[in-house]
């Protein structure tokens, strides 16, 4: 007991002692994490506690994601409640002031824009729908500018010795992302119109954007994992009007797309859903690049 | 915060259909219901079921044979400023016809206080353990360990304080006190004015790569109790309650790991965990109500472990295997009453084989087949349960 309690003494000497160096940026994707380190640059120190390969509504609030929400000077998140089963308890468990609900440090990207989908009323016989809206909200270009600039505007108030650099960078990511936009929907103009499969609506604001149409998705509720009945239905709907090609992510299981693929001899299209998703995708920028060329790909 | 929490504070009326809205952070407050059922089948009378060498108490007792309702529970919780949480759960369970409703949760706490400080008051679960405070519709098997059944009567719950600090490490590393009340099973009696209870815990924890997560907890649990009654003893048939008064303290160690290909946990993930408490109590047991008060030392000594695994092997289906074992070594001065308060081990060393199966068709329902080989006395019971846990409203939250 006499050693326990030195211990306890020993750690509550370490909890006083300042240990930052930068900013402290928990990031809940990887898309956030990519939009901090391309705003706060070497002023901030960014953890992304979820890779492309991981489904982000199954996420548990783990010790170790707990253990940086603890030491996070800014949690950026997407928000509409695609975090709702593990960020709540992950920021009551961290107890660090900094980061809770309606403080500067708490920043949730899809609320700082419109969203797609927003329900009056939700029930779970519709599958796991959000309520808040369609919370995918970083494939569509324009909404990241807008976070962008509500990000900056975060990392002034938390940070605000640091006020001119973090204007500077937003600015200088506005003009890159400026081009990009120009550039992709040049690119992407053979896409308008073409109508795809989905497995997930991962998709809405990217289709959005760029002018496609979901004509159906794999899953047969939101949230609801490919069952053969629903698939069956969709091969018949697809011999009817078929679809151009049917879109899955890096992350999601194949096999249902792949069959339908086969029974429809329609072409399947794996995406990377954020940056790390492909080999190519080591960025925003990349990400878009390689999104639009995989669909253009198909296309032809 | 959000839109909708703002029109409902204008309007309660909107309280009612809102309140089954998706997620915790939409409402005020956020409001989930779980109901549980079971059909359960024994080889032997479940009423005979004893642990030779433990006295049994709180919820220990097995499931009715046939159909029957689990715990069905309301949970309803909240922020309440921009300081604390707050949380009730009510347990609704049938016992012998009749329908009871416990107050099984009630607390509020702190949030973000600072310096990684985080103070709870009130009624919770306690931090002894792992699998402790998760609530039962949490488990992966339909029923309790048997460490669990045996010490805890299910589960250890107390009314008090617990105070508790992570350390501002990569690594997970928390520490934190409770004082409690000790007045329910396995406390007894409120001692010290209401202030009989003291546990102490540490957990580590973290992640190795992107594919494996970790946690391991030492906790330790002390109470003065006066006048622990042990209910679901079945020897006897009598009217003599064997009561115990005396110190109890008991030790912990548990291990959880858990893995998913790159931490995708949708497809296939695999969860290990492991537990092992010590039980020593000193003092005296009384069989209260006997003619001429019977009555003996005691100084005992028990233990019990678990290990359990728990494959999802494709969306929605999951398979567990758990093996328990329990041992009691327990001395008094008369042997006769030990014995007689179901101290006596009767040379026996409880253990029990449960394998389960389970299929969710979402995060929000579950239908469960387990078989146990139950070797808790001598008598070897064959069990099958056939259980379902639903839960509607309020996402809960993916605890670890």
């Amino acid at each position: 007991m006499r050693k326990f309690k030195l211990m306890i003494v020993g750690l509550l000497l370490l909890a006083v002692l300042p240990v930052h160096a930068g900013l402290q940026v928990f990031a809940c994707e990887p898309e956030w994490a990519a939009l901090s380190s391309a705003i706060g640059g070497d002023k901030v120190s960014v953890y992304s506690a979820t890779t492309a390969y991981q489904d982000v509504h199954r996420i548990q609030a783990r010790p170790s994601l707990i253990a940086k929400v603890r030491k996070a000077d800014l949690v950026i998140c997407s928000g509409a409640e695609l975090e709702a089963a593990w960020l709540p308890l992950l920021l009551r468990r961290a107890a660090n002031p900094k980061v809770q609900p309606g403080k500067p440090g708490y920043l949730m990207a899809a609320m700082q824009v419109e969203r797609l989908d927003v329900h009056q009323a939700v029930d779970r016989s519709m599958g796991d729908v959000h309520g808040a809206g369609n919370p995918h909200v970083h494939l569509d270009p324009k909404r990241m500018m807008i976070i962008a600039e509500a990000l900056a505007q975060r990392l002034v108030e938390i940070d605000s010795g640091n006020t001119e650099f973090y204007q500077q960078q937003l600015l200088r990511f506005m003009q890159q992302w400026g081009d990009a936009i120009h550039k992709w929907e040049q690119q992407a103009a053979p896409l308008k119109g073409v109508e795809v499969v989905v497995h997930h609506k991962d998709w809405r604001y990217l289709l959005d954007w760029l002018g496609m149409k979901e004509v159906a998705t794999l899953e047969p509720k939101p949230g609801l994992p490919p069952k053969a009945g629903h698939l069956s239905k969709l091969k018949q709907q697809m011999a009817e009007q078929p679809a151009s090609m049917i879109l899955y992510a890096n992350y999601q299981n194949k096999r249902p797309a792949v069959w339908l693929a086969e029974q429809t001899a329609i072409a399947t299209v794996e995406l990377p859903y954020t940056v790390g998703g492909s080999e190519a995708a080591t960025d925003l920028i990349p990400l878009y690049d390689e999104i639009i060329s995989r669909l253009l790909a198909a296309l032809e | 915060m959000y839109k909708n929490t703002l029109v409902c504070g204008a309007a309660l009326a909107c309280l009612v259909p809102s309140s089954f809205v998706m997620a915790q952070g939409n409402m005020s407050p956020a409001i989930s219901l779980v109901l549980q059922g079971q059909y359960a089948d024994f080889s032997q009378d479940p009423e005979a079921y004893e642990l030779p060498g433990f006295m049994l108490g709180g919820e220990a007792g097995l499931h009715a044979a046939g159909f029957g309702l689990g715990h069905g529970e309301l949970v309803m919780s909240s922020t309440i400023d921009d300081l604390y949480f707050g949380k009730l759960t009510l347990a609704i369970a049938d016992h012998e016809g009749e329908t009871e409703v416990e107050l099984e949760e009630a607390y509020i706490e702190t949030l973000g206080l600072g310096s990684g400080f985080t103070i709870k008051a009130g009624r919770y679960f306690s931090s002894l353990g792992y699998l402790n405070s998760q609530h039962i519709h949490a488990w992966d098997f339909v029923d309790a360990p048997l460490v669990y059944r045996a010490l805890f009567g299910n589960q250890l719950i107390d009314d008090g304080l617990q105070l508790r600090w992570l350390a501002p490490t990569d690594l997970f590393f928390q520490v934190g006190l409770e004082a409690g009340r000790g007045e329910r099973f396995p406390a007894g009696g409120a001692a010290k004015d209401g202030n009989g209870s003291l546990t102490a815990f540490a957990e580590i924890g973290g992640d190795v790569g992107d594919s494996h997560s970790w946690q391991a907890g030492f906790s330790h649990w002390s109470a003065d109790v006066v006048g622990r009654a042990s209910g679901s003893h079945a020897h006897g048939g009598g009217t003599e309650i064997p009561t115990f008064t005396g110190d109890s303290d008991v030790s912990a160690i548990d291990m959880v790991w858990k893995w998913a290909p790159k931490g995708n946990v949708s497809e296939r993930n695999l969860t290990l965990q492991f537990e092992y408490f010590l039980r020593n109590e000193k003092g005296s047991v009384d069989m209260v109500g006997s003619t001429s008060l019977e009555t003996t030392t005691y100084d005992g000594e028990q233990r019990g472990w678990y290990g359990q695994a728990v494959y999802q092997f494709m969306h929605g289906w999951s398979a567990g295997l758990r093996y328990d074992r329990l041992d009691a070594d327990n001395l008094g001065s008369d042997q006769e009453v030990l014995a007689e308060a179901g101290l006596d081990n009767e040379g026996h060393t409880p253990q029990r084989t449960s394998i389960m199966i389970d299929y969710a068709r979402s995060e929000f329902s579950l239908i469960r087949l387990q078989f146990n080989r139950d070797e808790s006395y001598e008598h070897s019971d064959n069990q099958i349960f056939v259980q379902y846990v639903v839960s509607m409203g309020a996402h809960g939250a993916h605890q670890f």
